[in-house]
C-alpha cells in the first residue's frame, strides 16, 4: 500500500520488515520485554477499540504507531491519534490505515496523525488540496497549531 | 447592529471556504469520484438530506438568533431555490423541502454573504447548539445564555475529533431557574446559575427522545466557567470511544450513560477530564468578555412602565387585549416586552412561514425590535425587544400577515413533525392530525380557559415532534397500511421535565382528534381552580383519564 | 401476486423517479414498468444499479403496486404521497397542482 508521508507518496519502509519490527497491543502486551531487549525499531498497530492508554508512556518506545479506520465514519482513531500526541508526548511516525479518504484527511491530520496508507493514486495532490481547504479552525487539536492573536481558542 | 455575535474575518474566512469545500465535493459527487456511502456524511455535515420528495437543507440558526437582513435572506433563498416557504424546527433551525444538490453550494453561497451556514445541522456530529429563546430580555436569567451557547459553538465547528461520532449530538444552554429550551431532553444541558455569589454550570448529560426517551442526568452540578469547553471535550472524548457503533439506535449517549449508570459516567469523564482540564481549552475571563461584548444589550431607550398607550388600548380592544396577555411577556427593560410570533394559524401547517411572512417579519424586526428575531423550539418566532407603546402597531402588523394568533402555548400551538408528508422516515402523517386538532380547538375563549396545554405530534418513533414531553402526545404509526395514533399524557420538557405515558390503544387520524378533545373536558371538570392541566394529571394520574377514553359507552 | 415497480431520487436535485419501460427514469408512477415476478423485480434493481453507476439516481427500491385501473397506483400511502405530494400542501400558491 503506498504511503503519504510529508506531502508525497513513497514506499513503505515498514511494509517489507526492513524498518523494524510492527506488532499489535497484545503481542506488545505478552512480550514487551523480550521486544525491548531486541533493540530494533518498533512499530505498534491499534484496532480502534484498542485503549491507548494501555501503552501510556511506553508509546514514546514505538517509531511507529497504526491506528486502523475499519470504516471512515470510525470516529475512534481521531481520539487515540489525539491522546498519543497530547497525552503521551507521542513524536513518532503516527498512521493512519484503512478506509482512509481524502475529505477525512485534514481532520486526521490536525488530531496527529501525518502518514496515510492511501490507495488513491492521486493522494499527494488530494492530500494538499483537502488540508489547505479550510484555514481557519476553532480549537486546539493535536497537531499543535498554535493559536492566533485574537483568541486563545482560535487558530487561523 | 443585532445584539448577538458578530463575525469576524476568520469567521467569514471559515464560511466561505467551507461552501468551496462543499462545492468541490458535489462536483466530485456528480462525476462519481465520491460514491454516495462516501459522500452521505459529507453532505449531511453541511445539512443536506436526501427525504421524502427531494432533498431537505437544514440552515443553522445558532441558538436561534436571526437579523431583519439574515431573515430576508432566508425568504430570498426560499423565493430562489424552493418553494417560497420554510419551515422552523424544534432545534431553533429553518428546513427547506425542495432544494436541488446541484443548486446546493450556490444557495449556501448565498447564505454566507449574510454570515449563515448550514454547517453541522446533519451528521453524526455537535449539532446547532440551541439556548433561550429570550434570552437577553427575559427578567428571570442570571445571565445571556447565548454567550455560552457561542462559546461551545466555537468550540465545536469543525472539531476534528469528534466528526465522526456514534450518533448526532445535541446541547442546549440556559441560565434561568425556568427552563425554555428543554435541556433535559437533550444529550448535554448546561444551565448557568449561582451559589455563594459565584457562577458555575450544571451539567447534565444522556437526556432524549426518539425510541428510548430517557431525561437528562446531572454530573455535575457546579462547574466553573473556565473549566467549561475542557469538561465538554472530556464528555465527547468518553462518548467519542465509548459509545456503541454496532446498532444505531442504541448509538445515542443516553443508552451509554444509562448502561454506566450516571455515576460510573461521571467518573469516566472526570478521569478524562483530569487529564485535560490545565490545558489549552482552560476559557480565560478575557474570551468570555470578549464573546459577552457582542451580546451586550441594545440601546435601550429610558421608558416609563407601564404604558399608557398600550393599556388604553388594551382597554378599548379587547382582541388587542388577548393577543397582550397570550402572546407577550415581561421584559427586563421596563418600558419593553417580548412579543411571541404564532406560526400556528388555526388549521395552519406548524412552524411554516412563507417567503412573504419571512419578508414582512424582518421588516417589523427592523422597525421596533433592534432588527433582531428568535426562533424557539416550539416552531414559533420572538421579537425579543419591542416597545410597550410600540405593540398596539406591531400587533397589527403581525396580524395583517397572520401572524398574531393568539394562542402560544396554548392547546392550538401545537408542535408537529414534517411526518409523512415530507419525511422519508415517517409511519404517519402528522400535519393533518394538527391541523385538525387546531381546528377542533379553535375557540379563543375555550383555550384560554384550558390554559397552558402543550400538544406535540411525531410521525415516527424518532420523536422529532417532541411528543414525548408534550402534556398531550401523539406518535403517529402504521398499522396494516392504516395510520393509526398513540397517544400519551404527562409529559413536559421543562426543569421538572417528565415522559408522558401511553394511555391505551392507538386511535384512528378522526378517533385521535376526538380522545384529545375528550381528554380536554375531562380535565375541565377535574381540575382544581387555576390548576394547570400537568399539574392536574400529576395530581389525578392516568386513571379518569384512561377511562374517559376507553371506558364502554 | 406482487406487482412491483422500481422508484429513486434523481442524484442531480433530488425529485422522486420511476423507471419506465424506455428506460427513462420519469416522474410519473403511473407509467412506471411495472414487475410481475421475482425475477422480473430483480431485473429492474439491476437497472437500476447502472443507474446509480451513472451518476443518475440514488436509492432505488422496489414498491408494490396494484393495478387495478390499468396503470399502476402504489399500494402504501407512503408511497402515494411520494408519488403524489404532500397531501398538506401550504396555501400560499399551489405549486402542488
Amino acid at each position: 500500500m503506498p504511503l503519504l508521508k510529508n506531502g508525497a507518496v513513497t514506499a513503505d519502509p515498514w511494509h517489507d520488515g526492513t524498518a523494524g519490527l510492527i506488532v499489535t497491543v497484545d503481542e506488545w502486551r505478552a512480550q514487551r520485554d523480550t521486544l525491548l531487549a531486541r533493540n530494533v525499531p518498533l512499530g505498534l498497530r491499534l484496532a480502534p477499540s484498542d485503549d491507548v492508554e494501555t501503552i501510556g508512556d511506553d508509546a514514546r518506545r514505538f517509531a511507529l504507531i497504526a491506528i486502523d479506520f475499519p470504516a471512515f465514519t470510525d470516529g475512534r482513531p481521531y481520539s487515540g491519534a489525539r491522546v498519543l500526541r497530547e497525552r503521551y508526548g507521542y513524536d513518532g511516525e503516527l498512521r493512519a490505515t484503512g478506509q482512509v479518504l481524502r475529505d477525512q484527511l485534514s481532520f486526521m491530520q490536525r488530531c496527529g496523525f501525518d502518514a496515510f496508507e492511501i490507495a488513491n493514486p492521486n493522494a499527494a495532490q488530494d492530500f494538499a488540496a483537502a488540508v489547505g481547504e479550510i484555514s481557519v479552525v476553532y480549537q486546539p487539536a493535536g497537531d499543535r497549531q498554535r493559536s492566533s492573536a485574537a483568541s486563545a481558542h482560535r487558530v487561523a | 447592529m443585532v445584539a448577538t455575535y458578530h463575525y469576524d474575518d476568520a469567521d467569514r474566512t471559515l464560511v466561505r471556504e467551507r461552501v468551496a469545500q462543499f462545492r468541490g465535493q458535489v462536483d466530485r459527487r456528480l462525476s462519481g469520484a465520491l460514491t454516495e456511502e462516501e459522500f452521505r456524511p459529507l453532505r449531511l455535515m453541511n445539512g443536506l438530506y436526501l427525504q421524502l420528495h427531494a432533498y431537505m437543507l437544514r440552515v443553522a440558526i445558532p441558538y436561534g438568533t436571526l437579523s431583519a437582513d439574515q431573515m430576508r435572506a432566508l425568504a430570498a433563498i426560499g423565493r430562489r431555490y424552493d418553494r417560497d416557504y420554510g419551515h422552523f424546527t424544534t432545534r431553533q433551525n429553518i428546513q427547506f423541502n425542495w432544494i436541488k444538490l446541484e443548486e446546493t453550494p450556490d444557495l449556501l453561497h448565498d447564505l454566507a454573504q449574510v454570515d449563515m451556514h448550514a454547517i453541522q445541522t446533519s451528521g453524526n456530529v455537535i449539532r446547532n447548539v440551541t439556548a433561550d429563546h429570550y434570552a437577553g430580555a427575559a427578567a428571570d436569567e442570571l445571565d445571556d445564555s447565548r454567550i455560552y451557547a457561542e462559546i461551545i459553538r466555537q468550540w465545536s465547528t469543525l472539531h476534528p475529533e469528534f466528526s465522526f461520532l456514534p450518533r448526532k449530538f445535541k446541547i442546549a444552554v440556559t441560565a434561568s431557574a425556568t427552563d425554555r429550551a428543554a435541556l433535559k431532553v437533550h444529550d448535554i444541558g448546561v444551565r448557568l446559575h449561582e451559589r455563594d455569589g459565584a457562577r458555575g454550570f450544571e451539567v447534565m448529560v444522556g437526556g432524549g427522545q426518539g425510541r428510548t426517551p430517557m431525561i437528562a442526568k446531572t454530573i455535575r452540578d457546579f462547574l466553573p466557567e473556565h473549566d467549561l469547553l475542557s469538561y465538554l471535550e472530556a464528555i465527547l472524548r468518553v462518548y467519542n470511544r465509548q459509545g456503541r457503533r454496532d446498532n444505531k439506535y442504541k448509538a445515542r449517549i443516553k443508552i451509554l450513560v444509562h448502561d454506566l449508570g450516571a455515576a460510573a459516567f461521571a467518573a469516566k469523564v472526570d478521569a478524562e477530564w483530569a487529564e485535560i482540564k490545565d490545558g489549552p481549552l482552560g476559557l480565560p475571563e478575557a474570551e468570555v468578555a470578549r464573546i459577552r461584548h457582542h451580546f451586550q444589550p441594545p440601546a435601550f431607550r429610558d421608558l416609563d412602565a407601564p404604558n399608557p398607550l398600550r393599556v388604553a388600548k388594551a382597554r378599548t380592544d379587547p382582541a388587542f387585549a388577548r393577543w397582550l396577555r397570550i402572546n407577550t411577556h415581561a421584559h427586563k427593560q421596563p418600558g419593553y416586552a417580548i412579543v411571541d410570533v404564532s406560526l400556528k394559524p388555526v388549521g395552519g401547517i406548524p412552524g411554516d412561514a412563507t417567503a412573504d411572512q419571512m419578508d414582512a417579519l424582518a421588516d417589523i424586526a427592523a422597525q421596533y425590535s433592534f432588527d433582531e428575531i428568535r426562533v424557539t423550539h416550539t416552531q414559533n418566532l420572538v421579537l425579543p425587544h419591542v416597545e410597550e407603546g410600540a405593540l398596539h402597531a406591531v400587533w397589527q402588523a403581525l396580524g395583517s400577515h397572520g401572524l398574531a394568533t393568539p394562542n402560544v402555548g396554548l392547546a392550538s400551538d401545537i408542535i408537529s413533525c414534517p411526518g409523512m408528508d415530507y419525511c422519508s422516515l415517517a409511519t404517519a402523517r402528522s400535519i393533518p392530525i394538527a391541523q385538525a386538532i387546531s381546528t377542533r380547538l379553535a375557540d379563543l375563549d375555550a383555550q384560554e380557559d384550558l390554559g397552558v396545554l402543550g400538544i406535540k405530534i411525531s410521525g415516527c418513533i424518532n420523536a422529532c415532534g417532541h411528543h414525548h414531553v408534550g402534556h398531550i402526545g401523539i406518535l403517529g404509526l402504521e398499522k396494516n397500511g392504516q395510520e393509526y395514533y398513540q397517544l400519551t399524557l404527562g409529559g413536559d420538557p421543562g426543569a421538572d421535565a417528565s415522559l408522558g405515558e401511553v394511555l391505551g390503544k392507538s386511535f384512528s387520524a378522526d378517533g385521535i382528534v376526538d380522545a384529545v378533545e375528550k381528554i380536554t373536558v375531562a380535565y375541565r371538570a377535574l381540575r382544581t381552580p387555576g390548576e394547570a392541566f400537568i399539574d392536574a394529571y400529576r395530581r389525578l394520574g392516568p386513571a379518569p383519564f384512561k377511562e374517559t377514553l376507553y371506558a364502554a359507552a | 401476486m406482487t406487482t412491483q415497480v422500481v422508484s429513486a431520487n434523481r442524484l442531480d436535485n433530488g425529485r422522486v423517479v420511476y423507471l419506465a419501460p424506455s428506460g427513462q427514469w420519469i416522474g410519473a408512477l403511473s407509467e412506471a414498468e411495472v414487475a410481475h415476478d421475482a425475477s422480473a423485480a430483480e431485473s429492474l434493481l439491476n437497472r437500476a444499479a447502472t443507474a446509480i453507476i451513472d451518476r443518475l439516481i440514488v436509492g432505488p427500491y422496489l414498491i408494490s403496486v396494484t393495478a387495478a385501473t390499468g396503470r399502476p397506483q402504489a399500494e402504501r400511502l407512503r408511497e402515494q404521497i411520494r408519488a403524489t405530494g404532500p397531501t398538506v400542501a401550504p396555501a400560499h400558491h399551489d405549486w402542488a397542482a
